[in-house]
C-alpha cells in the first residue's frame, strides 16, 4: 500500500501501453478487445482509488500517503492527497469508465482513441495528486497532447482550428505559470509543494515601467499563475476556446473537457494561488469577483442565443465556473466549500449534458437545436434524464447544482453584495436559457420527418446514466458526504489564509507608523 | 615537457593522423569502392575516442602553456560531438550509397571537422580557436556542396564559404583588437588584462569576436545563411550541420566568454541576451511559413540556439550547466527527428515537403509517434525532453537576475509550438494520401525509435536523464569559476 498514489495514477497507462503493444489488427474484435481492455482499467483504476478513499483521513489536514522519490535538476517525485485534492481524484476514476462506455459506438482507430483516454486520465491524475511544482506543471501541460489530438483525429468538421486554438491558448497561459515556477523556485530554495505553502513570499511593493505594484512578487506570481488558470477555467474573456473546443470534440472528449479538464483550474486556484500567494490574492480578489459576475451574467445570455446544442452547454460551463472563482476568492469557508462542491457538482451535470446531446448526435449526426423538437414523443425516458440534468444544471434544489451555487453565494456575499446580486441574476437566466433549449428539443409536437424513426435509450446508454442521476440526486438531497471530506482542509486553508493576511496587515500598519 | 603536452593533445593528434592516412589509402587504392568501409571505421573511432575522452579524461590539464585545455568543460564537449558525429555519419551511410553520393572524401572531411571542433573546444588562445575553427569551417562548406552537380548544393556551399568567411574576418578582427589590447592571444592574459573593467579597445574586440561565434551557432542577426544551406545540403549533411557543428560552436562562445572574459561579465551579458532573444523570436515567427521540412529545421535550431544562448547569458555556472543540458536534449532531439526526416522518400527520390507527410500515421505508427514525440519535444511540451531543457535554462535565466528574458522566451517557444504542430496536424489529421513510399533502413529505424524513446522517457524517476545534469554540473564548474 506504500504507492497506492502511484499506483492509481499509472494504471490507466500500463493500459494504454498494454493495448499499444499486445494488440494488432484493426478489425471488429479488435476493436472490441480495445474497447473492454480500457473500459477494465478505467473500472480497476477505480476500484484502486476506492482504497484511496477508504486510507484517507478527513480530519488530518496536512497531505497523506505521500510519497517521495529523487528526481533530476534537484527535483522531487512527490506525490500525496489531502482533503482538497481527494474528491477530483474520485470524480476522475468515476467519471472515466462512463467515458469510455459513452464511446462504444466510435469505429475509427478505436485503439489509438483508447489510448488517448488512458493517457489523458493518468495526467489528470497526476495533476491533482503532484506534491511537486514541475511534476504538477508537468502533468497539467502534458495533458494538452493527448486532448489536441481527441480533437483534431475525432473531432468535427472544424476539428483543426479547434484543436490548434485549444493548444495553443492553453500552452501560452501555461508558460507564464512556468516562469513563475521558476522564480518561486530561486526564491524560495524549494519546488516541494507543502513547503512553499508556508513559505511567505515578498510583499514589499516596487515598480515596473513606472506601474506600482501593490502586493509586489506575490502580486506578480499570482498574475502568472492566473494567467494559466483562468484560460484553463476558462474565465471570461479568455474562454473564447471552449466554445469551439466543445463543440468539434467527439462527445466523450467534451465529457472529460467539461467534467475534469476544466477543473484543473479551480483546482489550481486552490492549491497555488491562494495559500501560496494570499496577499496577490487579496489585492486582485475584487477583479476575479468581477470578471465572474460579468462571466456568469454575459456567458448566460451568450447562451441564449446559440443554434449549437454543444455550444449552449459550453457557454453554461463558463457560466458555472464563474461561480466557482467567485466561491474561491471569496476565501470563506462558505465559498471554498461551495466551489470545490460546485465543481464536483458539475462535473457530474455538464459530463450528463454532453452525454445527452452525444444520445441524440449519435442518432441525427446534427447537433442543431432547430433539427430537433418533440422528442418526447418517441424518447420518453431520455426527455425524463435529459430534463433531471436540465434541472440540474439549472440549480434547482434537492440536485447537487444547488448546494453548489448556494454557497458560493452565501460566500461571497460577506464579501461583495453586489458580484452577489449579479450573480444572482445569472441562476435566473441559467434557467432560462436551460428550460428554452430544453422545450425546443424534446417538448412539442414530432412534426421533423427525419426524427419520426428515432429510438429511444438502450440499455448501454441508462447505465451510463445511472450512476451520474444517482450522485446528483444524492449530494443534492446530503451535501455532508462532500463538505464532511473537504471541510477540515477547507477551514485550514481559509485559516491560513486569514493569518497570513493578518500578519501582513500588522506589518504594514507597523510600518506605516 | 612536449612529450607530456602531446599526450594531453593524443586523440586529436590520433583523429587526424587517421583522416589523412584514410585519405592516403583511398587515393591510392580503390577509391569510393571503400567508401562505406570508411564511414563505419570513422563513426567507430569516433564512438572509440568518445569512450577514451569520457572514461579515461580526468583533471584539468593544460598543454603549450595555456594554449590548449583540456577540461571537465571541454571533454564533455567533445564526448557530445563524437558521438553525435559518429551517429549521423551512420545515418548518411545508406541515404547517400543510394543517391551515389557516398565518395571517400564524405567520412574523411567529416573527421576533419571534428578534429577542428575538437580543438576549438579545448582551445585556450585566440590562435588555436582560429585554427580549430577554420579547419571545422573549411571542411564542412566543402560536404556542403558535396551533391557538386546539384545547383542548389552548389549555392549553399558557395553562401556558406562567402559568408562564412565574412565572419571569420570578423572574428580576426575582434582577435587582433583583443590582442593589440590585452598584448596576448591566451585567454588566462586577456583575463589578467580585463580585471576591473575592460578597455574600450577590448570591448570592441570582444564584440566582433561574438559577432564571429554568433554567425556560427547562427544566431540571429547573422543566421541569414543557415536556412539555404539547410535546404540546399545533401540530407545526411544537413542533420550534421544541425548537431556536432552547433554544440562546438556554442562551447567555443562559452569557453571565450568565460575563460578570456569572466571578469567582465556584465560586458557581455547584455549582447548575448540580445543575441537569444532575437535569435528565439525570428526562429519562431520566421519558420511559420516554411513548407520545406529542412527550412523549418534550419529556422527551428536558430530558435534554439536562443535558448541555449539563455543558459549562457545567464553568466553563471548554472548557465552553462543548463546550457550544456540543453545542448545535449537538443541534438538528440535533432539526430531522432533527422532520421526520420531521411526516411521521407518518393519513387526513390527524397521529398522534403512537410504535406507529404499527410496520414503518415496511418501507414507508419510507430515512426509518426516518434515524430510526435520530438515535434512536442522541440516546442518544448512537458514530460518530453525538451521541456526540461527549457525549464533549465529558463531557472538559469532568472537565477541570472534576467527575468524578462525567461518571460521573452516562453512567449517565444508558444509561437514556435504553432509550425511544429503543424507537423503533427499533417502526420494525424491531413487526409489519406499517398505522398511517402520509401522502405525505412534499419539504422535509421533504429536511431528513431531509440531517441524517441530516449526523449520521451529519460524523464521518468530512477532514469534522472542518465544522469545528465550531475555531468553537466561537473563540467560547467571547471569552466566557470
Amino acid at each position: 500500500m506504500g504507492n497506492i498514489l502511484t499506483l492509481t495514477t499509472f494504471l490507466p497507462l500500463l493500459g494504454a501501453v498494454i493495448l499499444a503493444l499486445g494488440l494488432r489488427g484493426d478489425d471488429a474484435a479488435a476493436q472490441r478487445n480495445a474497447k473492454w481492455v480500457a473500459l477494465v482499467t478505467t473500472a480497476v483504476t477505480f476500484i484502486c482509488s476506492l482504497f484511496i478513499l477508504t486510507n484517507f483521513d478527513p480530519a488530518n489536514t496536512d497531505f497523506q500517503l505521500v510519497e517521495t522519490t529523487e528526481w533530476i535538476f534537484g527535483l522531487q517525485y512527490k506525490m500525496g492527497v489531502d482533503g482538497i485534492s481527494i474528491l477530483f481524484v474520485m470524480l476522475t476514476t468515476f467519471l472515466m469508465p462512463l467515458v469510455i462506455a459513452s464511446c462504444w459506438n466510435v469505429t475509427t482507430r478505436v485503439k489509438e482513441y483508447m489510448i488517448a483516454f488512458l493517457i489523458l486520465e493518468t495526467l489528470m491524475l497526476g495533476v491533482f495528486l503532484a506534491l511537486d511544482l514541475v511534476l504538477f506543471y508537468l502533468f497539467f501541460e502534458a495533458g494538452l497532447i493527448p486532448m489536441f489530438l481527441i480533437i483534431g483525429i475525432w473531432g468535427g468538421k472544424d476539428r483543426i482550428y479547434a484543436s490548434f486554438k485549444f493548444f495553443l491558448y492553453t500552452f501560452l497561459g501555461s508558460v507564464l505559470m512556468l516562469v513563475a515556477m521558476v522564480a518561486m523556485f530561486t526564491e524560495a530554495g524549494t519546488t516541494d509543494i507543502p513547503t512553499l505553502m508556508t513559505h511567505s513570499f515578498g510583499t514589499d511593493n516596487f515598480r515596473i515601467l513606472g506601474i506600482q505594484i501593490v502586493g509586489g512578487m506575490q502580486t506578480l506570481l499570482w498574475l502568472a499563475f492566473f494567467a494559466s488558470f483562468a484560460v484553463k477555467m476558462p474565465m471570461w474573456p479568455v474562454h473564447t476556446w471552449l466554445p469551439d473546443a466543445h463543440v468539434q470534440a467527439p462527445t466523450a472528449g467534451s465529457v472529460v473537457l467539461a467534467a475534469i479538464l476544466l477543473k484543473l483550474g479551480g483546482y489550481g486556484f486552490l492549491r497555488f494561488s491562494l495559500p501560496m500567494f494570499p496577499v496577490g490574492s487579496e489585492v486582485m480578489a475584487p477583479l476575479v469577483l468581477w470578471l465572474s459576475a460579468i462571466a456568469i451574467v454575459y456567458t448566460s445570455l451568450v447562451a441564449l442565443a446559440q443554434s449549437d446544442m454543444k455550444k449552449l452547454i459550453a457557454y453554461s460551463s463558463v457560466a458555472h465556473m464563474g461561480f466557482v472563482t467567485m466561491g474561491i476568492f471569496s476565501a470563506n469557508q462558505q465559498g471554498v466549500d461551495g466551489a470545490i462542491f460546485q465543481m464536483i457538482s458539475h462535473g457530474f451535470i455538464s459530463g450528463a449534458l454532453f452525454l445527452c446531446v452525444g444520445v441524440i448526435y449519435d442518432r441525427m449526426h446534427t447537433r442543431e437545436i432547430d433539427a430537433y423538437g418533440g422528442l418526447v414523443n418517441r424518447m420518453p425516458a431520455y426527455a425524463l434524464i435529459f430534463l433531471f440534468f436540465t434541472m440540474a444544471n439549472v440549480g434547482l434544489p434537492g440536485t447537487s447544482g444547488f448546494v453548489g451555487e448556494f454557497l458560493t453565494l452565501v460566500g461571497v456575499f460577506q464579501v461583495n453584495t453586489w458580484v452577489a446580486l449579479f450573480a444572482t441574476s445569472g441562476v435566473i437566466l441559467s434557467a432560462a436559457y436551460a428550460l428554452w433549449l430544453y422545450r425546443r428539443v424534446v417538448l412539442g409536437d414530432l412534426i421533423k420527418e427525419s426524427l419520426r424513426s428515432i429510438t429511444d435509450m438502450t440499455g448501454r446508454e441508462r447505465l451510463i446514466f445511472a450512476p451520474l442521476v444517482v450522485m446528483t440526486l444524492l449530494l443534492g438531497v446530503y451535501p455532508a458526504l462532500i463538505l464532511d471530506m473537504i471541510g477540515p482542509s477547507v477551514a485550514a486553508l481559509v485559516d491560513n489564509y486569514d493569518a497570513a493576511l493578518a500578519a501582513f496587515h500588522s506589518a504594514s500598519q507597523f510600518a506605516a507608523n | 615537457m612536449i612529450g607530456a603536452d602531446i599526450q594531453i593533445l593524443l586523440p586529436e593528434i590520433v583523429l587526424a593522423v587517421y583522416a589523412m592516412l584514410a585519405l592516403m589509402g583511398a587515393v591510392y587504392t580503390t577509391k569510393d569502392g571503400a567508401a562505406s568501409l570508411l564511414t563505419w571505421m570513422t563513426a567507430g573511432m569516433f564512438v572509440l575516442l568518445a569512450l577514451v575522452i569520457g572514461v579515461n579524461g580526468q583533471g584539468y590539464n593544460v598543454a603549450f602553456d595555456g594554449m590548449f585545455v583540456d577540461d571537465g568543460f571541454a571533454r564533455f564537449a567533445k564526448v557530445t560531438i563524437l558521438l553525435s558525429a559518429a551517429i549521423v555519419l551512420l545515418m548518411s551511410e545508406g541515404y547517400m550509397q543510394r543517391r551515389g553520393l557516398l565518395r571517400f572524401e564524405y567520412p574523411v572531411l567529416i573527421a576533419l571537422a571534428v578534429v577542428g571542433m575538437m580543438v576549438m573546444v579545448s582551445a585556450g588562445d585566440l590562435m588555436v580557436l582560429y585554427m580549430g575553427l577554420e579547419l571545422q569551417s573549411l571542411a564542412l562548406y566543402v560536404v556542403a556542396s558535396l551533391r557538386r552537380d546539384n545547383a542548389k548544393s552548389t549555392e549553399a556551399g558557395l553562401k556558406y564559404f562567402v559568408l562564412g568567411a565574412l565572419s571569420s574576418g570578423l572574428l580576426l578582427y575582434g582577435a587582433s583588437l583583443t590582442y593589440g589590447f590585452a598584448g596576448t592571444t591566451l585567454f588566462s592574459g586577456i583575463i589578467e588584462a580585463a580585471e576591473g573593467g575592460a578597455s574600450l579597445g577590448l570591448l570592441f574586440g570582444l564584440v566582433f569576436l561574438i559577432a564571429g561565434f554568433a554567425f556560427k551557432v547562427s544566431a540571429a542577426p547573422f543566421h541569414m545563411w543557415t536556412p539555404d544551406v539547410y535546404e540546399g545540403s545533401p540530407t545526411p549533411v544537413t542533420a550534421f550541420f544541425a548537431t556536432a557543428p552547433k554544440v562546438a560552436a556554442i562551447a567555443l562562445f562559452a569557453r571565450v566568454v568565460h575563460d578570456a572574459f569572466g571578469g567582465i561579465v556584465g560586458e557581455w551579458q547584455q549582447i548575448v541576451a540580445f543575441l537569444s532573444v532575437a535569435s528565439m523570436f525570428l526562429g519562431a515567427v520566421a519558420a511559420i511559413g516554411q513548407t520545406n521540412i529542412k527550412r523549418l529545421m534550419a529556422y527551428s535550431s536558430i530558435s534554439h540556439m536562443g535558448f541555449a544562448m539563455m543558459g549562457l547569458a545567464a553568466g553563471t555556472v548554472g548557465g552553462v550547466q543548463a546550457m550544456l543540458v540543453y545542448m545535449v536534449i537538443y541534438v538528440t532531439m535533432n539526430v531522432g527527428t533527422f532520421a526520420l526526416i531521411l526516411t521521407m522518400e518518393k519513387d526513390g527520390r527524397p521529398v522534403t515537403d512537410i504535406a507529404a507527410l499527410k496520414s503518415y500515421a496511418k501507414r507508419q505508427p510507430l515512426l509518426a509517434l516518434v515524430m510526435l514525440v520530438m515535434m512536442f519535444s522541440l516546442a518544448g511540451v512537458p514530460p518530453m525532453l525538451g521541456f526540461f531543457g527549457k525549464y533549465a535554462v529558463l531557472l538559469a535565466a532568472y537565477q541570472g537576475g534576467l527575468a524578462w528574458l525567461a518571460v521573452a522566451g516562453v512567449i517565444a517557444s508558444v509561437i514556435s509550438a504553432f509550425y511544429y504542430l503543424r507537423i503533427v496536424y499533417y502526420m494525424y489529421f491531413g487526409e489519406d494520401t499517398q505522398a511517402l513510399d520509401g522502405r525505412t533502413p534499419p539504422v535509421l529505424w533504429v536511431t528513431a525509435v531509440v531517441t524517441g524513446a530516449i526523449i520521451g522517457l529519460a524523464w521518468i524517476p530512477g532514469v534522472n536523464l542518465f544522469g545528465l545534469d550531475p555531468m553537466a554540473a561537473a563540467a560547467a564548474a571547471t569552466l566557470v569559476n
